[in-house]
């Protein structure tokens, strides 16, 4: 009898590994989708080095568009990352003690860096600077900057929203104490004064949605709400909507989850400033130095953005945000 | 052999070695001795706070706002002497002043409202934390400091608390900064109040039974409070280099760095009820983090796998810890 019940337990198994599969999606699809590496040996080590804190969907698109370029380029790729800026600036000791051929940075705190990656230019190692510190890079011997302005970006997103006709826009911070937030919120309150700033805490979904619900119900002339990363906006649509409110929300930076509300309408547009495009260049950027010389940007800055996502433009980058890379 | 096993330290040095040994092993760029000044770097400014930190908790309390504290030292010495345009030194200064206070308020608490440490130090915890974002924006517009490099006495105070000195060794060139000899230094102080002094007496007594102590004469209250004030002095220490070696304070730093403060202390021998621990063996727990942190770089690890290494590490050393406790204690 027993036997029996493990024959059968078998092949009611063996039945649905067999039959069971599916034919779309899955990891079987995923690692179809992957490109079939084609190095026999690396070319260059590179690390780079963000001052992202663990687990930011903005910066695994960052390091996606490294890791495609390593990739292509035969690069070995170091990934570190820490929020703190003397440990960010350890960080960059600690590659250029391991010698390695290119280090790509965020600045965004510029004065904390700095020394450090003084120290590796004078080292001898190529350093590409993303995202943060487009006034300062030039100063510190970096060979190239890639990525936005926040304050022109915030600028031109409030030129766009004043030209769609907005009154008065609630720009929603969602870390204390990060200068880009800051930034990209004056820009805009450059272009539209009445501009009101609303800290939340990011990291908390819950904490986002009730205080963007209660600043909407408190203040009846708020007409657009500005996220200033896709998570954030993806729940202002919820706080709006509990509300009673009928404003428009924007945001800038874009996931996949974001591309879906943009097309069917629920998220007006969004800023982008191409994290994945930042990623690439910066360790792109280096490979190039290595094997033929160049600078991308010839010594200027390369701007990633401000590009407008909005419903016109959506649907071509939307199969890439289902990839992961937008 | 017995009286060996069951100093509080041993477990942390027999990790730290193993540490040590499969890191040589795995990261080839480990064994360059040019990294151990990056290493040793990291390893102090965590030193440097677990030191104290260790003390308080032999003393049987916590510290949950001395992460954030060490960022309101630097962020007291940079708006003060911008706001007053005071000689950088006067800043320097009014920040012990004010980070003592911090430390004061955090003792007096303890002591007067009998509340467990854990929550008075986390309500100063964010406190502080509020009041570094909104005084640095109260003061500055904005959320980092400005720069008081071009300050008067600026030079001299960046010489005093982040200089740096190359090392030659066989043809390698090490780069020691300051705050590696601040935290010996104060290993050196911690280690010797602890097995030399009454003092240090006091603080295993007030940490293990803190009615018996107090029924044989020890000043409890005074002595919680001092723990607290070396736990602030501390972190001046820290914010000073911070500020001087970086230039700028960013506001909102510091969060999460008391848990790596306690953790240090933990792997170090220190136990969570008190009465029990040691100096040293915190400095080793910091070395050991420090060399967690870097050695994974180095090896060219993920460090998305940083903390899982952390945590399995804590619980190792812990259990160490505990088993070597009660096998001296058996004997």
């Amino acid at each position: 009898m027993k036997s029996h019940l493990v024959t059968t337990a078998i092949a009611v198994a063996a039945l649905l590994l067999g039959t069971g599969c599916s034919a779309t999606g899955g990891r079987a699809a995923a690692e179809k989708s992957a490109s079939a590496g084609g190095c026999t040996s690396t070319t260059m080590t590179v690390t780079m080095i963000t001052h992202s804190a663990p687990g930011d969907d903005f910066w695994d698109l960052v390091r996606k568009g490294a890791e495609d370029a390593a990739k292509k380029d035969c690069i070995a790729l170091e990934y570190q990352a820490s929020p703190e800026g003397a440990e960010q600036a350890n960080l960059v000791n600690a590659a250029v003690d391991k010698k390695v051929d290119g280090i790509a940075v965020t600045l965004s705190k510029p004065e904390q860096m700095s020394s450090a990656v003084k120290s590796a230019v004078k080292a001898g190692i190529p350093v590409t600077a993303i995202n943060g510190g487009v006034d300062v890079w030039q100063g510190l011997g970096v060979q190239g900057f890639f990525g936005q302005e926040d304050k022109v970006a915030g600028q031109k997103t409030g030129e766009k929203l004043k030209a769609d006709g907005a009154k008065k826009v609630l720009c929603i911070l969602h870390e204390q104490g990060n200068v880009g937030n800051e930034s990209r919120c004056a820009g805009v309150k450059q272009v539209m004064p009445t501009t009101e700033n609303l800290y939340v805490t990011g990291t908390d979904i819950a904490d986002v949605q009730t205080k963007v619900t209660a600043k909407l119900q408190q203040d009846k002339q708020i007409d657009t709400v500005l996220g200033l990363k896709a998570a954030v906006a993806l729940t202002a649509v919820k706080s709006v909507k509990e509300a009673g409110s009928s404003a428009r929300i924007a945001t800038f930076d874009t996931n996949a989850e974001l591309v879906k509300a943009i097309q069917d309408g629920s998220v007006a547009f969004a800023v982008d400033q191409q994290p994945y495009l930042q990623g690439y260049l910066a360790v792109d950027a280096l490979w190039l130095y290595k094997t033929n010389g160049n600078s991308i940007g010839g010594g200027t800055a390369t701007l990633t953005g401000p590009a407008f996502v909005d419903k016109s433009n959506v649907d071509a980058i939307a199969t890439y945000a289902a990839a992961g890379k937008r | 052999m017995t009286r060996l096993l069951v100093r509080p330290e041993i477990g942390s040095l027999v990790g730290g070695f193993a540490i040590m040994v499969f890191f040589l092993a795995v990261a080839p760029s480990f064994r360059n001795l040019d990294n151990i000044g990056t290493i040793l770097y990291q390893a102090s400014t965590i030193g440097m706070m677990a030191v104290p930190i260790a003390m308080l908790m032999i003393g049987g309390e916590f510290d949950l706002s001395a992460g954030v504290l060490v960022t309101t030292a630097g962020l007291a010495a940079a708006l003060l002497g911008w706001w007053f345009n005071l000689n950088v030194w006067a800043a320097v200064g009014l920040a012990l002043l004010v980070t003592l206070a911090v430390g004061l308020v955090n003792g007096l608490l303890l002591v007067r409202t009998k509340l467990p440490s854990f929550l008075t130090t986390l309500s100063t915890f964010f406190v502080l934390q509020g009041m570094n974002l909104g005084l640095t924006r109260w003061v500055t517009g904005n959320v980092s400091t400005h720069q008081i490099a071009d300050m008067q006495g600026s030079e001299s105070a960046r010489r005093v608390f982040a200089s740096q000195f190359a090392l030659q060794v066989a043809g390698h060139s090490i780069t020691l900064r300051i705050t590696l000899l601040f935290w010996l230094l104060l290993t050196m102080l911690g280690a010797w109040i602890m097995l030399r002094t009454r003092q240090g007496n006091w603080v295993l007594a007030v940490g293990g039974d803190e009615d018996a102590a107090r029924a044989s004469g020890v000043p409890v209250r005074r002595t919680k409070v001092a723990l607290y004030l070396f736990v602030a002095f501390c972190a001046w220490l820290s914010g000073m280099h911070l500020l001087f070696g970086y230039g700028v304070v960013q506001s909102g730093e510091g969060i999460g760095k008391e848990f790596i403060y306690i953790i240090a202390a933990v792997i170090g021998g220190c136990l969570m009820n008190g009465g029990f621990g040691s100096v040293v063996g915190a400095s080793v727990g910091a070395l050991i983090y420090g060399m967690t942190q870097l050695g994974i770089n180095y090896a060219g690890w993920n460090p998305d796998w940083f903390k899982t290494f952390l945590g399995v590490m804590l619980l190792a050393s812990t259990l160490l810890n505990v088993w070597l406790k009660r096998k001296a204690e058996q004997r």
